[in-house]
């Protein structure tokens, strides 16, 4: 057998990283600036800390998002639309 | 001076775990198995051995206990019995998947239902494809001889995985006989501390362990750890060599075989019950048949090899268990006997017997009978015969 690893048991330095949970994702949250208000509660209802604040602007971050739509419920503007992925 | 005692097979894998010096030590007490946690609670209250005592509130927690202390580079020792043993299933996976040594002490009890409390294999052998090196033993010299053995072999950098030291509780484990307990200077020079390389929880060099892993690298961690069994086949008959030279004492390692030079049948057992078999074999021979005997040592990683070797020549063969395979009408180690032989287009005429369930005795009677079903089916050529009961009434 060829091997990826060169343990012989699961550490963290691969497993987690190899896993992209963000392609069990069907629908994308994606952020309209104009309506967002910058309030940052999709921040903090993200379970998988997937938005991340840069300076005073927010961003979706899509590695680990798996498309759950929390932010898109919570946020007061309605400024996050979920989008199913096969339309982008 | 190595000193000679009287003791029963609890003792024995009390004072062997105690001369290997562990750690830590995690046991929660179940019948047969309680009077070897209570050997060793007392060595650590009376400072005998230098090991913390984890007294935990399961066998869940207990093997739990020893996971995280084997990460943290502790040598670590349990034993446990039958629902014990199940109590542990997910923590049992967990310590061989991740390659941790530990080794633990099975005093052999017969699974429920109806209520039982007695010996038999049933317990471990149920999960004997959970990764572990499974040894059955005979007698309490080799308990003790074996609980030493047990951590040279887990922590050898070929094998890397827990190992089961299983001896048949009442029979064994309540048993007194004579043992010969060896120096602990001479066991500290055979068997060096534990000092873990492949995994290690250390603030100095963090690591996360057992994270959550793709299929394809979980096919490759299983690969690996089926090559350590594999390479246990070499590891427990160089390190029996080894003991053998050191302390005078050979077990025989994967198997032993009894009379198989010269004979033209085999009757195969297993545990504590071999020592009647010997002697029904020894009384069959006086009576003209050529029979051997072929004790199996090592159920994991199973001989398949020196069982091939030693069968393909007789004329038929047959397997006492004290278990069964539920859905296989016959023993478990009937069924890995029966497929070590598909090698070559070899068909032999077999017997499988099941008897001594729930503790019931094996006498001497039950083998005699099972010799003589052995050579009926050599002369009749059976190849698929029904499973033979050995109970009270033969």
């Amino acid at each position: 057998m060829k091997f990826n690893s060169d343990y012989l048991v699961p550490i963290g330095c691969e497993g987690i990283y190899e896993i992209n949970t963000g392609k069990w994702r069907t629908k994308k949250p994606v952020l309209d600036r104009e309506k967002c208000s910058r309030c940052g509660l999709c921040f903090l209802y993200c379970p998988v800390f997937s938005i991340e604040k840069r300076g005073k602007e927010y961003e979706i971050t899509y590695d680990y998002c798996k498309g759950c739509g929390i932010c898109a419920r919570e946020c007061p503007k309605g400024a996050i639309k979920m989008v199913p992925e096969e339309e982008i | 001076m190595p000193k000679i005692e009287v003791m029963n097979g609890n003792k024995a894998a009390a004072v062997g775990a105690a001369l290997s010096r562990p750690g830590i030590i995690a046991a929660y007490p179940i019948t047969p198995q309680t009077p070897l946690v209570e050997y060793l609670t007392q060595f650590c209250a009376d400072g005998i051995i230098d090991s913390t005592m984890s007294e935990v509130e399961s066998e869940l927690s207990a093997m739990s206990v020893l996971t995280g202390a084997s990460l943290a580079g502790s040598r670590t020792f349990t034993a446990t019995s039958s629902q014990g043993l199940s109590l542990m299933y997910e923590p049992y996976f967990r310590a061989s998947t991740l390659r941790l040594p530990v080794v633990m002490a099975i005093a052999n009890r017969e699974m429920i239902s109806p209520q039982t409390l007695w010996g038999g294999p049933q317990d471990a052998l149920t999960v004997r494809d959970a990764g572990w090196l499974q040894i059955y033993v005979e007698d309490n010299q080799e308990i003790l001889d074996m609980m030493i053995q047990a951590f040279r072999i887990a922590e050898d950098k070929r094998v890397l995985l827990p190992i089961n030291i299983c001896y048949d509780g009442f029979y064994l484990s309540h048993m007194a006989e004579k043992v010969v307990i060896p120096d602990q200077e001479e066991v500290d020079a055979f068997l060096p501390p534990y000092r873990p390389e492949h995994i290690l929880l250390d603030p100095e060099k963090p690591m996360a362990v057992d994270p959550l892993t793709n299929g394809y690298l979980l096919t490759e961690y299983r690969y690996k750890h089926m090559q350590a069994q594999q390479n246990a086949l070499t590891v427990i008959e160089e390190i029996d060599r080894e003991f053998a030279e050191r302390f005078g004492r050979s077990h025989g390692g994967l198997v032993e075989a009894y009379r198989c030079d010269d004979c033209d049948a085999i009757m195969v057992t297993m545990g504590s019950m071999t020592g009647a078999a010997r002697e029904a074999v020894d009384a069959a021979r006086d009576d003209g048949k050529k029979i051997g005997l072929l004790k199996i040592r090592t159920v994991r990683p199973f001989p398949k090899n020196k069982v091939f070797e030693l069968l393909k020549g007789v004329k038929a063969f047959g397997v006492v268990d004290r278990n069964v395979s539920f859905g296989w009408n016959t023993g478990i180690v009937y069924q890995e006997i029966r497929a070590s032989l598909y090698q070559n287009n070899t068909v032999i005429p077999s017997v499988p017997f099941v008897g001594g369930l729930g503790g019931e005795d094996l006498t001497m009677e039950h083998f005699l009978v099972a010799i003589d079903g052995i050579y009926h089916a050599a002369a009749s050529g059976d190849y698929e015969p029904a499973t033979q009961w050995l109970n009270k009434e033969v």
